[in-house]
């Protein structure tokens, strides 16, 4: 098998579930369905009301198909249980516990036992055997460490690998070029938004990437586009793949791109794939366009039994050039609700909302124009201004401006600009104004 | 003794000032004086009119924010020296200076007329007033400009 694959040359062992022939593939899917199915239900109240809701046992799947008989898992059903509600193991075998943010300030609370953290190392190594990776490389994992998946996720995965790993998490990007040049690094994982400005500063430095040793970038965590891809390779000489995961199921290490650059490989021996209609829920089949939803079928300390990502994607039905056998999805590029992802960032309107009625009291019309100067994306918030808090000085108006900025900053974590606008300047379609503009070029 | 000030908000966008003239003119609304105070982002636009009160009407029937603010009008003498002395009387009352702008005529009597936003209007007035300085009420400074 490894034969036909173009990335040959680092094939790891660990990446054999990648060529699983279909037939066996699906017999594992449906073995460990069962059995994570019969955990939740076991375990976890929630699943348990639900599925006695629907009349649903466990003992009802008996094939993959069965899956659709089983109530779907939704972000709010994470924040609902805060923080330990949806674990499925007691604290005593949970060695790991990760926060990623969430709507209402109380960040959403993702939980691991060793079998999990093994689990999640080996679908970050086969992440980085398909792009190519292997012992003897050096990774600059540029991820943030702390309560994000991205950074500990990609570490252990990198460790495991056999590669040299620098943890040298987000931030500094003068050090990062520095490490970068004198460490001798092949790769690097980070946002490539993120890459862009390290691209555009090593040029400020006088560093020349092409020239450097770096081949590979293992890019995730925010929506790109393949002229960005291409823009990337082109500015650093390096191959640069997509990878996709969420906290929710694991972290990075849910689907990854190989070496043949046609969408993301699904790792379906652990997160089992459904297309459905966002509206209906009903599901849709291979090669068409849908909401992408993941049951966990491995992850012991906190199942997700098929999780709502939001993410609009569609499974690719051709076999892939790589040779591997698990399934494709297309480039993750929007969301079937109004969440939008800014450096790295998940930020919902309401989580404005809150900020800017936090000030005044009041809610203001606003708007969220997102946009991308030189390679970093910027938050503007439009506010109309009210008689209510207009002033005559100038002063004043800036104070407000300020403090608004503060709210959203203390909220989101990450800057905006706002802008105060004359009222009734933001379009309103059908009543309801339309809360975020994308007017980032992702090319 | 006071004078009602009118404050617009303003996007700081090519156009946005014409907009509230061309409401005031095609209401037959004069305006007296004003003045603009701009950031990069947005300005506010402070004018003096008679009616105030239809102005306020009808610029805010177009859309616009628009802010009541009591001011005072000060005579000065137009010589060398008018403002200063004026000010000196400010600043020995320890008053706190908003804001000042010119008016862009002058009184019959050919005095110059400054319109200043006070921290505290009413101790201003009183202060001021005890020191001689002519605070011109509303009534007079419409007369004054006829």
């Amino acid at each position: 098998m490894a034969s036909s694959d173009k990335c040959a040359a680092k094939f790891n062992p660990v990446s054999a579930p990648d060529y699983l022939p279909k037939k066996q593939l699906q017999s594992l899917q449906l073995s460990r369905l069962k059995m994570i199915v019969q955990r939740a239900y076991d375990y976890v109240a929630l699943f348990r009301q639900r599925m006695d809701q629907r009349k649903v046992t466990p003992d009802d799947i008996q094939s993959l198909d069965d899956i659709t008989k089983l109530p779907f898992t939704v972000k709010t059903d994470l924040r609902d249980t805060y923080p330990f509600g949806l674990f499925a193991s007691p604290i005593s075998d949970i060695v790991r516990l990760h926060a990623s943010s969430g709507t209402t300030g109380k960040p959403i609370v993702v939980a691991y036992t060793q079998k999990d953290i093994d689990v999640w190392a080996s679908v970050m190594v086969r992440t980085f055997a398909a792009c190519g990776l292997g012992a003897g490389d050096i990774i600059q994992n540029s991820y943030g460490y702390g309560l994000f998946t991205g950074g500990l996720g990609a570490h252990y995965g990198a460790e495991s690998l056999g590669a040299t790993v620098i943890p040298t998490s987000g931030g500094n990007t003068d050090r990062q070029i520095m490490v970068m040049k004198d460490f001798g690094v092949t790769a690097i994982c980070c946002t490539p938004s993120y890459f862009l400005h390290l691209i555009e500063r090593a040029s400020e430095m006088g560093v020349d990437l092409k020239a450097l040793p770096l081949r590979v970038g293992v890019f995730g965590a925010e929506p790109w586009t393949d002229s960005m891809r291409i823009r990337i390779e082109k500015g650093a000489n390096i191959k640069a793949f997509d990878i996709y995961g969420l906290s929710e199921i694991i972290g990075p290490g849910v689907a990854s791109a190989c070496c043949a650059q046609e969408g993301l490989h699904i790792f379906e021996d652990h997160f089992y794939p459904e297309i459905i209609d966002p509206e209906t829920l009903e599901p849709l089949p291979d090669g068409t366009e849908g909401e992408l939803v993941f049951t966990t079928l491995s992850k012991l300390a906190m199942p997700a039994i098929r999780y709502r990502t939001r993410d609009i994607t569609e499974i690719i039905t051709e076999p892939c050039s790589c040779g591997r056998t698990i399934r494709r999805i297309k480039r993750v590029g929007r969301r079937s609700d109004d969440m939008f992802i800014i450096r790295g960032v998940n930020v919902f309107p309401s989580q404005i909302e809150e900020a800017l009625l936090a000030v005044e009291g009041t809610l203001p019309h606003y708007q969220i124009v997102l946009t991308r100067k030189g390679d970093l994306d910027q938050m503007e918030i439009q506010v109309e201004v009210t008689a209510d808090v207009f002033s005559d000085k100038v002063r004043a108006l800036e104070e407000l401006q300020h403090k608004l900025g503060q709210s959203v900053e203390h909220t989101l974590g990450i800057r905006a600009k706002i802008s105060l606008v004359q009222p009734h300047t933001i379009q309103r379609s059908e009543g309801k104004a339309k809360r975020v503009i994308d007017n980032r070029d992702m090319s | 003794m006071k004078i009602n000030q009118l404050s617009v908000f303003l996007e700081n966008k090519p156009g946005r000032l014409s907009e509230p003239c061309e409401i005031l003119a095609a209401n037959g609304i004069n305006i007296l004086t004003l003045s603009l105070a701009d950031t990069e982002q947005f300005g506010i636009l402070r004018l003096v009119v008679k009616e105030w009160e239809k102005a306020k009407r009808v610029l805010e029937e177009a859309g616009t924010v628009v802010n009541v603010t009591e001011v005072v009008a000060l005579e000065v003498a137009d010589r060398p020296g008018g403002l200063e002395d004026v000010l000196k009387v400010i600043e020995s009352g320890d008053i706190n200076v908003e804001y000042m702008y010119a008016f862009t005529t002058f009184s019959k009597n050919k005095r110059a007329i400054l319109v200043f936003r006070f921290e505290d209007a009413d101790r201003a007035v009183a202060y001021l007033r005890d020191h001689d300085v002519n605070v011109i009420d509303s009534v007079s400074l419409y007369q004054n400009l006829k």
